[in-house]
């Protein structure tokens, strides 16, 4: 912008067409170009998004049915017909590892999706309201945030049965109380800078200035806890999985698999290798974005 | 002045607002006075400065008139009715009436919201009447009017200048066509360059618009350029408050002299002088007295009460 | 270069250029900036925000962070040595020693966890060597010489422990704890209170004729400048447009900038009745990513010229005007007002 010549007080009103020819490059593109311009964070959006077209097309990238044992392949090295090997009971690891992506994937994004849709709302009337309601939901987080995550994965699991549902919304459950948290001390932060008050000042009821004025303000940081927090759900899934308190055999997930090939890490450690490399990939990916996306959605952070 | 109507656009009557400091177990310790019993009016199309030094309660008392922060005590009667005892939703209504002009037009702007909308927004909250079509030209006539370029609609804070974002300001705060506008230290955080052009807008503004103001600042030139009456603010009370001519040559009080006297001047020679013959009249400790009136308008606060302790 | 003393200057800049580079693209903050300070000498340097005046005191010595800064040419003698070439080591040296600094925030400058004593202190053990006794010693005498009352009960104070003035004081007691023979004032009094700031303009003016430091006062405020300049050197846009003995550039202004802020700036002594439509400067500051090619001022200036707007003019000294007084313009300035008041005199 050059700024110049804009100084003149009283130009008289502009013809209409004016008016409806001004498109300009908006907050979203802008956004978009200085992700770009990240080669971590492409990175980690380029192998979140084929991860997550794996999940999506796991029946057509599958070579096998994940389920299906073939004797002749129990334990069976990596080949041409198995590229990564077979398990215990002659399953296709790696059709197994393509039909895993869906249970990890999924409860990472099923948890965290739960988790924010239960704490933003939450958050934002604990910082907005302030007072006795924000006492009351604070020591709520409290107590849910003093409740050790497995105890509580596996009391869920213990009302209910171990299921991978049942995992994700323990998983969702223990992430809820972070952004409670999260979303009140944005609200409270965003909620003292001037524009808010400037929003009052011109008569805005608390219900907008609270949608339309706060809540824009806090996405971004929400957004960043919510990608960092697939990362550390998929690794929860993949524990839950591991103790056997979440996917359940025959049913293929990474944290599944690798409970299984304990087991036989000395003859068979591909059963290990595989389901262990794809949570480090997917939970390094994740990361990789949500750190990009911090830095991307932060005007002021621009060097 | 010109023969002005009898009746004040705003009339502030003893307004005070104290915070209450509270103990570590949070029981009330005692209570901070920003601003004591503090009366003044405006009339319409006036002007009234109010200066005073950062703490002396200057901003306190632009966002209780206001009711941005309502007051502890007093009354603020805007064209005859007490804000105290509307609804809030007849305060909704009455803000379309009184507006505010922010110090940091970087933090007044919300950062995504383009500045078309926050124009807009005023309409859409006061005039849901409006069609989209009919509010899109009324911005865009409003960012003519304060000297925007209409193409500039779409753009975000980020993409303006200091100046060109106190001016969106402006437009929004215009837009309802109100009769008063607080002023709070609207050019502080301009650049010089830019400080005139802001200064001018607000002047026109008032001609054509009859505006009145309350020009919150510290910028002892602007007021005396910009202000028909002055009031000057010290440890939360008014000490002084006279005709802008007056004040400035006949200043009474202690503290109005030192204030006036650390004015810079942008001339070597006068600057010189000026720095030589600094006289250090301290005002006396204690709380400024009630005011009387020394001159036609012009008031001074009496000599100090001694200290008062809360309990 | 001003050098009009026979003794060698006390800081020679020569093309100072500094650029910061961000996404946008590099922004050229500081555009080929020199001039000469002698000992004992105050300049002060007007400029609003993005002129370059912080920003190349701070690239001289060392105090920009790199990347994104970048100093991409130029040369700053100080003391016979160019401080731009000097490894980090001795410019620690030179900065807090022999060059003193006073920042605009008094609050965020000072640490607020450690004592004003140990503050004070720490400069003089570093760059002087004292023991901690000696230091302790100077540093009630330094606050003593900033009038701050009652040394010695306040030198174990914490800075909230201080008011806004005060803690200033205190920048300044540490800026001139070791003697230095420059004192650099960045914004020194731009938050305080007026009442406040001429206290603090008072007590450099004193401090300077006690111990006779070399001081550059930067500001935006052209009236602390006219009170305790010797001379007034005027930046934009990285870039400095005039500069004169005190006296001549506020009486005989050489470039439009400097004249419209000399006019935009209302009259103290003159009443709401009698005044004038204040003279603003139209536009904004450039965008210093695509500064426009030629005179950085020229889209705001009415009186510019075509060559203003391709060609940058050089720092020389103005025809007719006090010698030293240096100017930037491809125009003439004082025969366009004389033209421009004589078509007013037949237009009325």
């Amino acid at each position: 912008m050059s700024g110049v010549g804009q100084g003149n007080a009283g130009v008289a009103a502009p013809p209409a067409a004016w008016v409806a020819s001004t498109r300009e490059p908006g907050l979203l593109a802008a956004f978009w170009g200085r992700l770009r311009a990240r080669p971590s964070a492409v990175v980690g959006l380029v192998v979140v998004g084929a991860l997550m077209l794996m999940a999506a097309l796991a029946d057509v990238v599958a070579p096998y049915d994940p389920t299906a044992t073939d004797w002749g392949n129990v334990r069976g090295a990596p080949s041409l017909a198995h590229p990564f090997g077979g398990d215990e009971v002659g399953r296709d690891v790696l059709s197994r590892i393509v039909y895993g992506a869906r249970a990890s994937l999924g409860a990472g994004l099923v948890s965290v999706l739960l988790a924010v849709s239960l704490g933003l709302p939450i958050g934002l009337v604990a910082g907005y309201a302030g007072g006795l309601v924000d006492g009351a939901i604070m020591r709520l987080t409290d107590a849910l945030l003093a409740i050790p995550f497995l105890i509580l994965a596996i009391a869920l699991a213990a009302f209910l049965g171990p299921s991978l549902t049942n995992a994700m919304l323990a998983i969702g459950l223990s992430a809820t109380s972070t952004f409670v948290r999260l979303t009140r001390a944005q609200v409270q932060a965003v909620a003292a800078e001037e524009f808010v008050e400037a929003a009052r000042s011109v008569g805005n009821p608390p219900w907008r200035i609270a949608l339309v004025h706060i809540l824009p303000n806090i996405v971004p940081a929400i957004l960043v806890q919510a990608t960092l927090t697939i990362a550390a759900a998929i690794i929860a899934e993949a524990s839950l999985s591991f103790l056997g308190l979440g996917q359940q055999p025959p049913e293929p997930s990474w944290g599944a698999m690798l409970n299984v090939a304990k087991n036989f890490m000395d003859q068979a450690p591909w059963m290990a290798i595989w389901p262990g490399l794809s949570i480090f990939v997917a939970v390094l990916a994740f990361n990789l974005l949500g750190d990009g996306l911090r830095d991307a959605l932060d005007p002021r952070q621009r060097t | 002045m010109k023969a002005a109507p009898a009746y004040p656009v705003i009339s502030v009557r003893n307004l005070s607002k104290s915070y209450p400091l509270r103990s570590w177990w949070g029981g009330k310790a005692d209570v901070f006075r920003a601003v004591e019993d503090v009366s003044f009016e405006i009339r319409p199309g006036e002007t009234l400065g109010l200066v005073g030094e950062s703490g002396s309660g200057k901003s306190t008392i632009g966002r209780a008139v206001t009711m941005l922060n309502p007051p502890t005590s007093g009354t603020i009667a805007f064209e005859g009715i007490d804000l105290a005892r509307l609804s809030p939703q007849a305060l909704c209504r009455t803000r379309a009436r009184i507006q505010t002009v922010f110090q940091d037009p970087y933090a007044a702007l919300n950062p995504r919201m383009s500045a078309g909308a926050y124009v807009a927004e005023a309409f859409r909250l006061h005039r849901p009447d409006m069609a989209r079509s009919e509010r899109r030209e009324a911005v865009a006539s409003l960012f003519a009017r304060v000297g925007l370029d209409p193409h500039f609609l779409g753009r975000y804070p980020h993409q303006f200048s200091g100046g060109q974002r106190q001016r969106i300001c402006i437009a929004r705060a215009i837009a309802l066509k109100p009769s008063f506008i607080v002023a709070d230290e609207p050019i502080a955080a301009l650049d010089v360059s830019i400080q005139a052009q802001v200064v001018n807008l607000l002047q026109d503004l008032q001609d054509d618009l009859g505006l009145s103001y309350l020009f919150i600042s510290h910028d002892l030139r602007m007021v005396r350029y910009l202000c028909h009456r002055v009031a000057v603010l010290w440890r939360g009370r008014i000490v002084e408050l006279a005709e802008s001519d007056r004040l400035y040559e006949d200043p009474r009080h202690p503290y109005t002299r030192r204030l006036l006297a650390a004015v810079p001047l942008p001339d070597p020679a006068a600057e010189r002088a000026r720095l030589a013959a600094r006289e250090t009249t301290n005002p006396a400790p204690g709380r400024p007295g009630d005011l009387v009136e020394v001159g036609p308008g012009h008031w001074v606060a009496a000599d100090p009460l001694p200290e008062e302790t809360d309990r | 270069m001003t050098g009009s003393t026979t003794r060698p200057p006390l800081l020679d800049v020569s093309d100072l250029a500094v650029s910061f580079d961000t996404e946008g693209g590099a922004v050229h903050a500081v555009n080929g900036v020199s001039y000469t300070l002698a000992e004992g000498e105050t300049l002060g340097i007007v400029g609003e925000s993005g002129s370059g005046k912080s920003v190349h005191v701070l690239a001289m010595l060392g105090l920009i962070p790199r990347p994104p800064g970048r100093v991409t040419r130029g040369k700053v003698w100080f003391g016979g040595r160019d401080l731009l070439a000097l490894p980090e080591r001795d410019l620690r040296r030179v900065r807090g020693g022999e060059i003193g600094f006073v920042f605009q925030d008094p609050m965020s400058s000072l640490n607020p966890g450690m004592s004003v004593a140990a503050q004070i202190v720490e400069p003089l053990r570093i760059h002087l060597g004292l023991d901690q006794r000696a230091a302790r010693a100077r540093a009630r005498d330094l606050l003593d010489l900033v009038r701050i009352p009652n040394t010695k009960g306040r030198l174990d104070q914490y800075p909230h422990e201080f008011s806004g003035g005060q803690r200033q004081r205190v920048m300044i007691a540490i800026g001139l704890a070791c003697r230095p023979k420059l004192l650099i004032a960045d914004e020194a009094t731009t938050a305080l209170d007026v009442t406040v700031q001429a206290e603090i303009v008072a007590l450099v003016q004193e401090l300077r004729r006690e111990i006779g430091m070399a001081i550059i006062w930067i500001t935006h405020d052209l009236g602390v400048v006219a009170g305790i300049s010797d001379t007034v050197q005027v930046m934009y846009a990285g870039r400095i447009l005039e500069r004169g003995p005190v006296d001549a550039l506020f009486r005989d202004p050489r470039n439009a900038y400097t004249l419209g802020l000399l006019r935009s700036l209302p009259d103290l002594s003159r009443g709401r009745a009698g005044r004038k439509r204040l003279q603003q400067i139209d536009g904004a500051p450039p965008d210093m990513r695509t500064p426009p090619p030629g005179d950085p001022f020229a889209p705001r200036n009415a009186y510019a010229t075509p060559r203003c707007r391709a060609e940058m003019p050089p720092l020389s000294q103005a025809p007719g005007a006090a010698p030293g007084h240096l100017v930037a313009a491809w125009y003439d300035l004082p025969a366009l007002l004389t033209r421009e008041a004589a078509q007013q005199g037949h237009t009325p």
